[in-house]
């Protein structure tokens, strides 16, 4: 049973570190290397707005995401729209974003396991016997009711709309009208954002180190790569899958091998089925 | 008494999603013949190529050369039994000169078993036997084309090195993908002679084409793709004549008009 | 150029010389034939008389690790400029070659001389077969496994505490003498410098850089794409696992640090910033790079966020890189013409 509570918490959580890296690389084909970057940046500068500047801890989280969706759209917009088609050099140039966020940051003393970010509601509840944290709760709403959003806003919001065209056939989208160059800003800020927002619902529950910004990253990666880029459903399948197996081998195998999960979720997918649970086939089909 | 078919697709089927690209197509390409394939825009053409050479695997049907099931087969072994194809948006190997393009295709495994065309089965220095098919080709030799990059060749000389790239393997089968289509009159006349040379040199063609009335010249048979099925069969005039497929290429009330003025 | 002139247009011609040169292979005086082979020249006695000129063990050690370096950067050029395949995980192969020689020296107790060889070669197997995977797709997959495999295997031997865990494995045998120690890594890397530049210009070669051009034509033409790729990733992480093996019996340690972050990024670098696609470009990158790292040393781990603003500024405004530069200059006449 707890099994089961750990599995879907832990599944959301793999969804919500999806969620913006699926919607760049879905919209404008860049794997945003530096994704897990974004994260812990925005994890950083909320602790700096509570802490140093000592603000309000509603304004520092909404500072927050502004700030990293503003930092996202600006990096996108100086440097990777530049190498934008060349996917050698986009990836290059995306992680080395990465680096120099991550290790910058990590230069600049925040090392260690001493910053945290206070959860939101404190204390827990039980649920079947199990006491499960009000911000695990929270955290679970939150990236329901985001897919939720997220779902909606692509459907039925006129840029919602537009990103969905471009993911779907940039020359037709451009042909009716859609900026492409501008889109993809729109979506590097509000993938940026998205990081950002798991990063506040997240954070409270550990410790903001600079690691997590690489494993925040490759399980993104992880997740898009098994469910298939550019479904919703499908990341959302895929997070469930790799959430559950990696809470069976914590139990069964010991914590270690969390992150070899993931690894061998992506080897077993390249090899089975590369495209993905609900990937569309288009990708490998569409240079012939 | 007839004999094996060379090429059998039968009942094949393709799906997109929700577009249904090609509709239990079923055909034979007689060896040494030149098959025309021809229909409106999206009627499912370069489908029906990419399936035969492995490129996509079809939905439901089969595909059998010589007898043998190439269905889901990957493209670099159904190429390795002498089926071949030209692609329809070129990408020649744009930074090399042209008869360096020549060389990989010579390297495969089959160009290395017979010696590439004209080769006598051991394959000698690749460079010269690249020079030798694009001369054969329509390369002029002691001039500088053949070794101009290939960036800087004109759309004629382009469709020839990508049939010179399929000569490499020694083919049974070639499969044009639209070789006339941005050629000017003086480049169609002659690609013409060339297309009949390698029908007299016992390839098989399968050509899909655009242009209409140059196909016409060279082929035996011709079948007319509508929405992915199979509308009509036969020699070329006959094929003309008939009137739906004027329907499929004019629209049913224009067919009327084109009739009147033809 | 005065603003009232005429408009001009900047204009390259090739030398005289690099015409006579190339392709034709009558050389006809000294001076072409020096065109061509002094460079390389150059290179090999530069090379090979750098630890002569270079003061103190410090230096002659910094000269071991740039030519390290150097071969990891040989390898990414290869991979990334030649077959499309981009490693973000140099570490990978410095890793797995580094443990490969520990084992087989420590357990097996063979010779250095012997074990490089052998954990050049089984890793160089290894490490293709656990890329296979990826190998039949587009070059992101390369590039995404290759990052997440070095923060694996660190993360594994770590967990499981095999392989001497965290400690590492220590009482590695080094060179037989000092002077193999210091010139076997430079002949070594002049050895597969020149072996990779040959290899590419064969016909191997060509396909090989057909396979990045347009993998469908490949494959039209007969030929499975995916063993070409392997062959060229067993190359390239086999120069890589050198690279480690060489490094561990320098330092007589093969640990978790050999799957560093320093090893991934600094070969990116310095064939970003060296010209990519030259492969001497790399060589350069290193020669600048791996000093530099070293005096920044004090700063942490500040040298990556270095190698990273640097690497982005090149890739994204830049990407010429100065030795494509100074081949330019040294093959090309620039000159401004009236149009």
């Amino acid at each position: 049973m707890d099994i089961l509570i750990y599995g879907t918490i832990n599944s959301v959580v793999l969804a919500l570190y999806a969620l913006g890296f699926a919607l760049v690389y879905g919209t404008s084909r860049l794997p945003n290397f530096a994704h897990g970057a974004l994260y812990v940046l925005s994890g950083f500068i909320a602790w700096s707005a509570l802490n140093t500047l000592g603000l309000n801890y509603f304004i520092s989280i909404v500072l927050a995401l502004v700030i990293t969706a503003i930092i996202g759209a600006v990096i996108y917009r100086v440097f990777l729209i530049r190498v934008r088609g060349m996917e050698i050099s986009e990836i290059i140039a995306s992680y080395a974003v990465a680096l120099a966020i991550l290790e910058g940051l990590r230069w600049g003393g925040f090392k260690g396991m001493t910053y945290t970010l206070p959860p939101f509601i404190e204390g827990s509840t039980t649920i079947a016997g199990i006491s499960v944290d009000y911000q695990r709760l929270l955290a679970v709403g939150i990236g329901a009711a985001l897919v939720a959003f997220l779902w909606v806003f692509t459907h039925y919001t006129r840029i919602g709309l537009a990103l969905q065209g471009m993911a779907q056939d940039e020359r037709a989208a451009l042909m009716l009208g859609i900026d492409s160059d501008f889109m993809a800003v729109v979506a590097m800020g509000l993938g940026s954002a998205l990081a950002a927002l798991a990063a506040i619902v997240l954070l409270p529950l550990g410790n903001i180190v600079v690691e997590s910004g690489y494993n925040v990253l490759i399980l993104a990666i992880a997740v898009c790569i098994v469910g298939g880029i550019g479904s919703w459903a499908g990341a959302v399948l895929a997070a469930f899958i790799i959430g559950f197996a990696q809470i069976l081998t914590v139990v069964y195998l010991g914590s270690h091998f969390q992150m070899v999960v993931a690894l061998l979720a992506i080897i077993l997918t390249l090899i089975l089925k590369p495209s993905g649970l609900f990937g569309q086939q288009k990708e490998l089909e569409e240079r012939v | 008494m007839k004999e094996e078919p060379l090429l059998e697709v039968r009942e094949v089927t393709k799906n997109f999603g929700g577009i249904i690209a090609l509709n239990r197509l079923d055909f034979t390409v007689d060896e040494g013949e030149i098959l025309g394939i021809i229909g409106p825009n999206g009627s499912g053409k370069t489908t029906v190529a990419n399936c035969i050479t492995g490129f996509i695997k079809p939905s439901s049907g089969r595909i059998l050369f010589r007898g043998r099931d190439i269905t889901g087969m990957r493209p670099h072994r159904i190429a390795d039994m002498g089926v071949t194809r030209t692609f329809q948006i070129m990408r020649p190997y744009y930074s090399l000169p042209a008869y360096k393009n020549m060389v990989i295709p010579l390297f495969s495994p089959r160009a290395r078993r017979t010696g590439g065309w004209r080769g006598g089965g051991r394959l000698g220095d690749r460079n010269t036997v690249g020079i030798d098919i694009l001369e054969e080709i329509g390369f002029e030799r002691d001039s500088y084309v053949p070794y101009k990059v290939t960036a800087t060749l004109p759309t004629g000389y382009l469709k020839r090195l990508e049939l010179a790239r399929c000569l490499a393997l020694k083919p049974e089968l070639i499969i044009c993908d639209e070789v006339f289509s941005g050629l000017s009159m003086s480049e169609i006349a002659s690609m013409v002679p060339l297309i009949e040379r390698l029908q007299m040199d016992g390839i098989t063609l399968i050509m899909i084409e655009h242009r209409l009335r140059e196909l016409f010249k060279v082929a035996n048979r011709v079948m007319v793709l509508n929405f992915g099925e199979k509308l009509v069969e036969g020699p070329p005039a006959e094929v003309m004549a008939d009137k739906r497929v004027r329907e499929a290429y004019f629209g049913s009330e224009s067919a009327e008009e084109v009739m009147k003025h033809a | 150029m005065s603003a009232t002139a005429r408009p001009a247009r900047k204009e390259r011609i090739d030398r005289g010389i690099k015409v006579r040169t190339e392709g034709i292979y009558a050389l006809m005086s000294w001076r072409e034939l020096a065109y061509l082979t002094v460079p390389r020249l150059v290179l090999i006695v530069g090379l090979l008389s750098l630890p002569l000129v270079m003061p103190g063990m410090y230096w002659k050690r910094v000269i071991s690790i740039v030519c390290i370096y150097a071969l990891l950067a040989l390898s990414f050029d290869f991979l990334a400029h030649f077959v499309g395949l981009v490693s973000l995980g140099g570490a990978f192969f410095v890793g797995t070659g580094s443990y490969l020689t520990a084992i087989l020296n420590t357990k097996l107790g063979l010779s250095p001389l012997v074990s490089i060889p052998g954990a050049t070669l089984i890793g160089g197997a290894l490490c293709t077969l656990m890329l296979l995977p990826c190998l039949p797709l587009r070059g992101v997959y390369f590039a995404i496994v290759t990052l997440m495999y070095p923060l694996f295997l660190a993360r594994v031997i770590e967990a499981l505490d095999i392989l001497g865990g965290t400690d590492g494995i220590m009482g590695i045998d080094s060179f037989p003498s000092a002077w193999l120690e210091q010139y076997f890594v430079i002949i070594m890397l002049l050895l597969f410098l020149f072996a990779v530049r040959r290899l590419v210009n064969t016909d191997l070669g060509l396909v090989l850089r057909a396979v990045k051009d347009n993998d469908q034509a490949v494959r039209a033409s007969g030929m499975d794409v995916t063993r070409y790729r392997a062959l060229a990733v067993f190359v390239a992480s086999a120069i890589g696992c050198l690279a480690g093996a060489c490094l561990v019996h320098i330092y007589m340690w093969a640990g978790i640090s050999t799957f560093a972050l320093d090893f991934s990024v600094l070969p990116i670098a310095a064939t970003v910033i060296g010209g990519s696609g030259t492969l001497v470009g790399p060589l350069l990158g290193c020669l600048i790079l791996v000093p530099v790292s070293e005096l920044l040393r004090d700063f942490g781990t500040l040298r990556i966020v270095f190698y990273a603003l640097i690497l982005l500024a090149f890739i994204v405004f830049r990407s010429e890189g100065l030795m494509v530069y100074g081949q330019r200059k040294y093959h090309q006449i620039e000159r401004w013409t009236k149009i």
